[in-house]
């Protein structure tokens, strides 16, 4: 097991697990049932859906329930996984989120097929050149450590605890309006540091 | 085509946590379909997601879940995939096409007004979701909103006090604006309206038949 950290900032100090393989574990799943790489994943990832679900659902059950059924999609999906689409730990999330919002919001989520023929592809002048993932994976870490706590915070917030503006800003004592740009400042440094290094 | 007018960073943060209800997200992911610029934002947005999941303190021992997963791997086969099919072309982009179960040219529209519409059936019980087809160079009613409302133009444009949107464009209101939309004189505006409760015309006439319609 990777040693534990707790609180923030924990970017710079975070272990080198789950490893920057993650990629690599899940095109072995995908190519050859690989049952060691599918554990190791387990053991780096299970315990941190289970961690985040806890956070989306207050339900122990519930996330550890949760949990298996991200577990087994990544399982059956891992042929989907396409490393030119963005970093590993960002497919597994959107797995762990999907399996969330179906189950507990039972909600259908609307979102792209990137093989629609009628998705546009126009390409943007200044648009960017598709990125490693392994590059893509650090230039987002770099780019979150590089992020003042306070700003690092209302990201956490909005990803993992509290949707709405107004139930940040009174967790945080802070108005709705400092909240609000904070988070725009964050997501515009993200972004940023994602076209500078292509 | 241009798009001027993007997501803005709320509601991109929320579609990527998964904390906007079907109804607006179909809004999002209308735009998105059009939009390569904010798919590229979205991309950055779960790759925040991964990032925060990786440094998250995990929670709960392994041994136990583990041979768990590994018995229900044993117990339940993968289903087979099954291949999507898809048109060789689409005007109206997935996922709102197969929201109306059809493309453009074969929606079962209702007049209502001047306009044309098509209610869009969702889950989410917060939000209203209509197409709206406004004949070129006509208004829709004015109204002022109850609270939030987006709007996708999926061909065509129209313009208000606010701005000129053209195809892919997305206007974010919120409920203190009164505005007339009107469609530019060259063609039909459609477009996709999300609105977070029944609209409130401020034309008394169309307010007493408004129950009548079913707008
Ligand atoms: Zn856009």
């Amino acid at each position: 097991m990777p040693a534990q950290i707790k609180g923030m900032p924990v970017m710079e100090k975070r272990s080198p697990s789950p490893g920057e393989d993650i990629g690599a574990r899940i095109v072995a799943i995908a190519a050859s049932a690989d049952m060691d790489a599918y554990e190791a994943l387990f053991r780096d990832f299970g315990p941190r859906i289970r961690a985040y679900l806890i956070k989306m659902t207050r339900d122990a059950q519930v996330s550890e329930d949760l949990m298996q059924e991200t577990m087994l999609a990544i399982w059956r999906k891992a042929g989907q996984y396409d490393p030119a689409r963005g970093p590993a730990s960002a497919w597994i999330y959107t797995i762990a989120r999907n399996i969330w919002i179906d189950a507990w919001r039972r909600q259908r989520r609307p979102a792209i097929d990137p093989d629609d023929p009628a998705l546009s592809i126009e390409p943007e002048p200044d648009a960017p050149k598709q990125i490693e993932a392994r590059q893509s994976q650090e230039a987002v870490r770099r780019a979150m450590e590089r992020l003042p706590a306070e700003q690092i915070d209302i990201i956490r917030l909005s990803f993992f605890e509290e949707a709405s503006h107004s139930m940040i800003a009174a967790k945080l004592g802070l108005p709705i309006g400092t909240v609000k740009s904070r988070l725009r400042l964050a997501f515009g440094r993200l972004r940023a540091a994602l076209d500078e290094q292509q | 085509m241009t798009i001027r007018h993007h997501l803005n960073d709320d509601l991109l943060i929320a579609y990527a946590s998964g904390n906007l209800s079907e109804g607006w997200s179909l809004a999002v992911a209308t735009h998105l379909a059009m939009c390569s610029t904010c798919r590229q934002s979205l991309a950055v947005a779960e790759a925040a997601g991964g990032a925060l999941l990786e440094e998250i303190e995990p929670v709960g021992s392994d041994e136990g879940a583990w041979e768990a997963l590994k018995a229900r791997l044993g117990r339940e086969p993968t289903p087979p995939v099954q291949p999507k099919v898809r048109p060789a072309s689409a005007v109206i982009p997935e996922p709102l096409r197969s929201y109306l179960g059809a493309d453009l040219a074969d929606l079962k529209w209702r007049r209502v007004g001047t306009a044309h519409q098509i209610r869009v059936k969702t889950e989410d019980q917060e939000t209203q979701v209509r197409l709206l087809r406004i004949p070129a160079g006509k208004p829709v009613p004015e109204h002022s909103h109850g609270g939030r409302e987006l709007t996708v133009v999926l061909t065509g444009a129209f313009h208000d006090e606010i701005d000129e949107f053209g195809p892919g464009d997305i206007e974010d209101a919120d409920g203190s604006l009164t505005h007339q939309p009107v469609a530019n004189p060259e063609e039909d505006c459609i477009c996709l309206a999300v609105t977070d409760k029944p609209l409130r015309f401020t034309s008394r006439l169309v307010r007493l038949v408004q129950p009548l319609l079913g707008i």
